[in-house]
């Protein structure tokens, strides 16, 4: 027999976990499915401290976060299926898992998607010379790390300067490690301030911006590589070719979206988030299928995670309940500046507030942010810094919003 | 002195004078801002997040319940990593009291699975 939930979450990491939370509240039967033996997500090897400032008022680690979570999660009648894998989900919302049990599929009223995201690998980003062993993701390194205990080297070169690259350079220069150099393809950082702060500058660890590998050299173990700064263009200017020793190479070059799931479902999805496409209640292009977290967007804090996942679990809940009537949309447009804004999507003539979360493009100082509707500016505000590693969020007047959304810097 | 003010993701460009022992911040938004740039500037600290080991070979993660003084960190993960704790560790166990410094404690934070 076939098990019917109002509401299936795939993914039980912090955004999946408060999605199943919201819904709850609402009301609804809700499962959530986690491919791993614990809830928890990417928190549980993010030991560092830094989350829940925004959304619990207190300074956690990611476990500690989790836990809270958790915790609620095991104190209400929320079903949790562990070590299952969600591998398939149709059109009319059958969600095929593969569990310990076997192969079970699950009818639901709504599906929340809450994959998370992976790491780009070295398959990725074209590194030339020869595969030696060595070269890792950051966020693999830190698995290793803090869950298993195991240093995956002594000589360290990270690439890229993403948050869990500078996070990694500070723990392995604790566990003893020596980080020779960050190298930054970009003049800035994607990473936050603090970051750069409390993990480099704190151990004097040097980031090169504008710079980029060159060549890999060892085998079968990487020994060292070759570096150079880049011109306008990013590509490497060789005659400034250098060389470091190393034995291990990270690579934090980005993330992203884990959306497989998505394959072959028509559902639209935003080129430049590699998410889906979605409106107010982060349902997207398919009816009863919601997205919320790093499996949306890429988030640097998981305060707007838990914030951005209460919305898509009420909201499904909503529509499996058949309280959630869709209507007349207008669309949201990022220019001059902005790369995108989300959701892209606001259903027309309502009552309160909406917030529109967006990311720049560049570094941008000094810039005011304007959000027009049709041609007639809304909002304005100055800020004194934009960055492209910082999720920027204006809260916009529903009855203002008439006509298409348009947000830019000027 | 200029630095950046990481009590939070805002990231507060900050400028610390002193002019005959008064010390004046200047570019916080917020008066937590004032109040790092002023800490940084006479004794900086740091929270310390790091691993200790489990008698049964697996992994915890531990923190300091508050900031530490700066130039004891990596002491202070040195310390920890010679730790073993009991297997039936939980989150919020204390493993030292009046860790490096008054009133903090180094607390368990999660264990791994
Ligand atoms: C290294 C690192 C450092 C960070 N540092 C900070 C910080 O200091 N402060 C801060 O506020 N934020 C930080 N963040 C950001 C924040 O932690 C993440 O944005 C947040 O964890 C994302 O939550 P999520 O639930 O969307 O994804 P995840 O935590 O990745 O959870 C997704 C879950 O879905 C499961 N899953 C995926 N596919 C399937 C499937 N097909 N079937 C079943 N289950 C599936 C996965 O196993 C996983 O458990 C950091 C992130 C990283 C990666
Ligand atoms: S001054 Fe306030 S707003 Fe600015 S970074 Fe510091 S804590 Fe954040």
């Amino acid at each position: 027999m076939t098990k019917r939930y109002d509401v299936v979450v795939i993914g039980g990491g912090p955004a999946g976990m408060a999605a199943a939370l919201s819904a709850f509240e609402k009301g609804a039967k809700v499962l959530i499915v986690e491919r791993d033996v614990r809830l928890g997500g990417i928190l549980n090897q993010c030991i560092h401290n830094g989350f829940g400032l925004h959304y619990i008022g207190e300074e956690l680690t990611g476990p500690e976060y989790a836990d809270r979570f958790v915790k609620l999660v095991e104190s209400k009648h929320i079903d949790v299926m562990l070590e299952s894998m969600v591998l398939r989900l149709t059109a009319d919302r059958k969600v095929e898992i593969l569990c310990p049990q076997g192969y079970v599929t699950v009818e639901a009223g709504a599906v929340v998607l809450a994959m998370g995201c992976r790491e780009r690998t070295a398959g990725a980003i074209a590194v030339p010379g020869t595969r030696p062993a060595g070269v890792y993701t950051a966020g693999m390194a830190q698995k290793l790390c803090n869950m298993k205990g195991y240093l995956v080297g002594k000589k360290v070169v990270i690439l890229g300067s993403g948050d869990i690259g500078l996070i990694m350079a500070r723990r392995m220069t604790l566990e003893g490690a020596e980080v020779e150099l960050v190298l930054e393809l970009m003049p800035y950082s994607s990473g936050l301030k603090r970051n750069i702060v409390q993990c480099l500058n704190d151990y004097d660890i040097p980031i090169k911006y504008a710079h980029t590998i060159t060549r890999l050299v060892g085998s079968p173990r990487l020994t060292g590589l070759y570096y150079a700064p880049v011109d306008e263009n990013r590509n490497p200017i060789l005659e400034q070719e250098q060389y470091v020793e190393c034995d291990t190479l990270l690579l934090s070059v980005g993330l992203i979206p884990e959306n497989d799931l998505l394959n072959g479902l028509d559902v639209e999805m935003s080129p430049i988030t590699s998410g889906a496409v979605v409106d107010q209640n982060r349902m997207t292009s398919l009816e009863g299928v919601f997205s919320c977290g790093n499996v949306l967007h890429v988030h640097d804090l998981v305060d707007n995670v838990s914030r951005e996942a209460e919305i898509a679990g009420a909201s499904a809940a909503d529509y499996a309940m058949g309280a959630l009537k869709s209507g007349d949309t207008i669309s949201v447009k990022a220019v001059d500046g902005v790369r995108y804004a989300l959701p892209q999507r606001i259903a027309k003539g309502n009552e309160g507030k909406v917030d529109v979360y967006f990311r720049v493009g560049d570094v941008y100082k000094g810039k005011r942010i304007v959000v027009e509707v049709d041609g007639k500016e809304v909002y304005s505000r100055k800020t004194l810094i934009l960055a492209p590693g910082e999720m920027e969020k204006i809260t916009l007047t529903r009855a203002d919003i008439t006509g298409d959304v348009t947000v830019r810097l000027v | 002195m200029n630095m950046i003010c990481i009590m939070c993701p805002m990231g507060c460009p900050l400028t610390v004078e002193e002019n005959n022992g008064v010390i004046t911040v200047q570019g916080h938004t917020c008066p937590r801002g004032k109040k790092y740039g002023e800490q940084e500037f006479t004794a900086p600290v740091r929270v310390l997040t790091t691993l200790v080991k489990r008698a049964d070979g697996g992994m915890a993660s531990a923190k300091t319940s508050g900031p530490i003084p700066k130039d004891k960190v990596r002491e202070a993960a040195e310390c920890v990593g010679k730790i073993v704790v009991s297997a039936d560790v939980k989150i919020g166990d204390i493993i030292e009291e009046n860790f490096y410094a008054d009133g903090v404690n180094l607390v368990i934070t999660g264990v791994a699975q």
